[in-house]
């Protein structure tokens, strides 16, 4: 062994690599899968009839039954699921029910507002975190961590609404400094509409960023307590050094999952702040939809965040195994 | 002034169950310009607390509560910590036990090593890159021109210890601390490594603080040696009057580690065979095999040494054997009966014939078990002994390997290393078993509380005639304790046979590497030993 290089041993080979992430991409396949059977399984066990309900109690039976067909509701369940996923998958959603306009042109431009907002978000809440983790992790159990781990998790313990009925009241109330709706149209300007959003952003903002914050300050501190962390120090590298090049490199694995999950929660969790805002975003849309039983709508919004979600998490697995070296340079 | 480090009734503290302790009690050294000073003794004599010390650096829960560590005639305990950054890396520089934990495994090692005189601003980095090409050079790398673009884990440990010297020599500090660089590695290996800190200590008139606990390694590069024990120096003295002519009685038990065997009933010849072990190959991931076509037979009474490097399927063999790695091919006979390749399909009887002891105890041991819930789980599970009887027996046990009745109802965290090795082995003889498997037993023990596990094992095999597969890589416990050697390489038997015969006469090119690979309890040994090769190796060239 002395001379030459170790070969073996328990790390994956390049082969074992591309499998593991083939593997991983089959997985969120196989997840997108069955949570698109749910989704129309729980539309399909809704109670009472679809065509009767939309179409009121005083309709007449002929009129119901052309309206069944029109919605292809006389075909058995599983053919209406095949065809519904194969016109998914093409991009092809039908019509709105309530409107008769096709739902990609309705969902496609909430759609971009709402990852928009979640753009703008991410930008602002993702390196302030970590640049708080970094410097809570490097002032460890000072006054500094203590303020910043307060602030955050006061923040993360308040419900989003709170959040943003307060910043209403003291940003645009109080000190009319932004506004407290966040309509957006096409005419705006990036820099209009980035003003218009500011409130949202920072609801957001706040939610987010104390998981990732304390997440990142969890990590490092862990792999501060390695031999090779000591032997950095004792090699005379600076604190700062040590903990951004040292040890930020190593926590990475676990900041990246993190972050992954806000990002996923600031696509397909923001409902809430959308209503409150008035933005015009998917999640708005889905609350729409659900009261007026537009169930197209509903299922195809449900499909798009579920497959964010699921997309973003496949990305955090693969960002992972790319962070690692042993798994990035096999030997 | 000649010393360049001088150290005055040093003491450190830690803290420990809400107390402060002493750790380190006035220890005074000195250390002249290029010179080398071993710095020896057993786990807790505060080798390391005064090898960190002396960089002005106390782990987490230590502290530094008098004395005085002057550098060069800087006082470190009262210095900045600007001050102490600036000399860390630069003046002295520290080598780590375990280089594979010691690099950071995200950057390529010669980013680590032109780091500190890049940083500190005593070179540029392609400088300091060439520099570093040189001392791989110099410590005999292979590769020296790619090896430092690799990552730590694409390395082998004796190369990485290697590096890290090199990563160390990067200032050329006018001292190294040295902690147990050679501990974690295979004997051949090691040679190499000391071979390397020699020759580049020498070429640079570098001073150095050498910490180990063994001897021999220290007397091949130290110049002086001081003996350290629970934090107080018990002596010092240059290297050969210390060897020679040694004052304290604790030096002289340290000298004669496993110099003796312990008493040993012989085995009769052509005693029954208990364990057969027919063509068995094993493997991990497919094609890749770690045991290949393995032949063994071990007699009633007997003890069988299974000795190679790591990595060479020592104990997946035992794994094997045990069925916790079915086997790919091969069987298994105990006693003349097949065993089902995996532990899952054989029956309790002969599970309980055969057991192991493990090389760390703490992993070993339930930490929220008694010691009686411990020897007793074997007692109730195998022959459904409770209750009183139960705790007779585990009396009885205690009593056998030397431990007081009290600690019947004490948890393994309040024994120390080599009681909790004594209670796995009355764990395993409580199932009453034909054959022990003891995977490197010793090796996580200091060598005195190790020569005791292995006096005991000897008695106990004395009075019981179990057998035993003693798996190791140390070849002194293999000199104590085996009547047969089986010597394994990359998965393969290379050579087998009575002791005497493998000692003494042995066959295979490995066999014989491996024997004068151990270091001797004498300042010449690896001086000669290299020039003996490097001459034979020139007969073979001509």
């Amino acid at each position: 062994m002395p001379t030459g290089l170790p070969n073996g041993g328990g790390l994956p080979d390049m082969k074992d690599m591309t499998a593991t992430i083939l593997k991983r991409i089959g997985h969120s396949v196989i997840t997108l899968f069955v949570i698109s059977i749910l989704i129309f399984a729980g539309v399909e066990a809704l109670p009472g009839d679809l065509a009767e309900s939309i179409l009121g109690q005083s309709a007449l039976p002929e009129t119901v039954e052309a309206f069944r067909k029109e919605l292809k509701l006389d075909l058995p369940p599983h053919v209406r699921y095949i065809s519904w996923l194969g016109d998914f998958v093409q991009g092809e959603m039908g019509r709105s029910l309530s409107n008769h306009r096709p739902i990609t042109e309705l969902i496609g431009w909430r759609l971009s507002n709402t990852l928009f907002l979640a753009a703008a978000a991410a930008v602002v809440a993702v390196p302030l975190a970590i640049i708080l983790g970094i410097l809570a992790a490097l002032y460890r159990n000072t006054f500094f961590d203590r303020i910043v781990s307060m602030v955050s998790l006061s923040a993360i313990s308040f419900p989003e609404f709170f959040i943003a009925y307060i910043l209403i009241a003291l940003i645009s109330v109080k000190l009319p400094l932004f506004p407290s709706i966040s309509t957006l149209d096409d005419q705006m300007s990036l820099a209009d509409k980035l003003y218009t959003i500011v409130l949202p952003c920072l609801t957001l903002t706040m939610v987010v960023l104390a998981h990732m914050m304390r997440q990142t300050r969890a990590a490092i501190i862990n792999v501060l307590a390695t031999p090779y962390i000591e032997m950095a120090r004792l090699k005379g590298v600076s604190r700062l050094r040590v903990v951004v090049l040292h040890a930020f490199p190593n926590a990475l694995s676990p900041v990246i999952n993190v972050v992954a999950l806000n990002m996923a929660y600031l696509v397909a969790g923001v409902v809430i702040v959308e209503v409150v805002f008035v933005y015009p975003g998917l999640g708005q849309l889905l609350v729409d939809s659900v009261s007026k039983r537009d169930l197209p709508v509903v299922q195809a919004s449900g499909l798009i965040f579920a497959s964010v979600y699921i997309g973003l998490n496949l990305l955090a697995d693969l960002l992972s195994i790319a962070s690692n070296p042993r798994l990035r340079n096999p030997r | 002034m000649k010393n360049i480090l001088n150290i005055t009734g040093l003491t450190i503290e830690g803290f420990n169950d809400n107390q402060w302790s002493t750790i380190v009690d006035k220890v005074d050294l000195t250390l002249e310009r290029g010179e080398i000073l071993g710095l020896i003794g057993e786990s807790g004599a505060g080798k390391s607390t005064i090898g960190l010390a002396s960089m002005g650096y106390s782990r987490k829960g230590c502290r530094i509560s008098s004395g005085s560590i002057r550098f060069d005639g800087t006082e470190l305990c009262q210095a900045s910590d600007g001050v102490k950054q600036k000399i860390r890396g630069t003046r002295i520089a520290y080598v780590a036990q375990s280089a594979a934990a010691s690099f950071n495994p995200s950057h390529r090692l010669i980013r680590q090593c032109t780091e500190t005189p890049v940083r500190h601003g005593q070179m540029s980095s392609a400088q300091a890159e060439k520099e570093a090409i040189e001392n791989y050079r110099r410590l005999l790398l292979p590769d020296p021109e790619g090896i430092g673009f690799r990552y730590p884990h694409q390395v082998s440990g004796g190369q990485l210890q290697r590096a890290m010297v090199a990563m160390a020599m990067a200032c050329k500090p006018d001292i190294i601390v040295f902690d147990e660089p050679t501990t974690a590695l295979d004997v051949t290996t090691q040679i190499e490594v000391l071979n390397a800190i020699k020759q580049i200590t020498r070429h640079f008139g570098t001073a150095a603080l050498y910490i180990t606990h063994d001897l021999a390694v220290v007397s091949q590069l130290a110049d002086r040696i001081m003996v350290l024990r629970n934090g107080q120096k018990v002596e010092e003295n240059q290297t050969r009057e210390l060897l020679d002519t040694p004052e304290k009685a604790y030096t002289r038990r340290l000298l004669s580690v496993r110099s003796q065997r312990p008493d040993k009933k012989p085995v009769k010849l052509k005693q029954k065979v208990i364990l057969e072990v027919n063509q068995v190959s094993a493997a991990y991931k497919k094609k890749e095999l770690v045991l290949d076509t393995i032949d063994l037979t071990i007699r009633r009474g007997q003890t069988v040494a299974l000795v190679g490097e790591s990595g060479s399927g020592k104990s997946t063999l035992a794994r094997a054997i045990t069925g916790l790695l079915p086997p790919l091919s091969g069987e298994v006979v105990f006693q003349g009966e097949t065993l089902g390749a995996s532990y899952r399909s054989r029956n309790r009887e002969s599970l309980r014939r055969m057991q192991m002891i493990y090389q760390m105890p703490e992993t070993a041991l339930n930490p929220k078990q008694t010691i009686e819930t411990a020897i007793g789980r074997p007692l109730s599970f195998y022959f459904g002994i409770s209750g009183k009887e139960r705790r007779k027996q585990v009396l009885e046990f205690l009593d056998r390997i030397e431990l007081p009745a009290s600690y019947i109802n004490r948890y393994p965290g309040e024994l120390s290393g080599g009681e909790k090795q004594r209670i796995c082995v009355a764990r395993a003889l409580a199932a009453k078993p034909d054959l022990v498997i003891c995977d490197e037993v010793t090796s996580a023990l200091d060598n005195l509380v190790g020569e005791e596990i292995l006096k005991l094992l000897q008695n106990l095999q004395n009075d019981l005639g179990v057998s035993y597969l003693f798996i190791t890589h140390d070849l002194a416990t293999v000199k104590a304790i085996a009547d047969e050697v089986v010597v394994m390489l990359k998965g393969k038997i290379v050579e087998k046979g009575p002791i005497d015969k493998i000692l003494n006469t042995p066959g295979h090119d490995y066999t014989k590497r491996l024997l004068n690979s151990v270091p001797k309890m004498d300042p010449d040994w690896l001086d000669d030993l290299l020039g003996k090769r490097k001459t034979t190796r020139s007969k073979r060239a001509a």
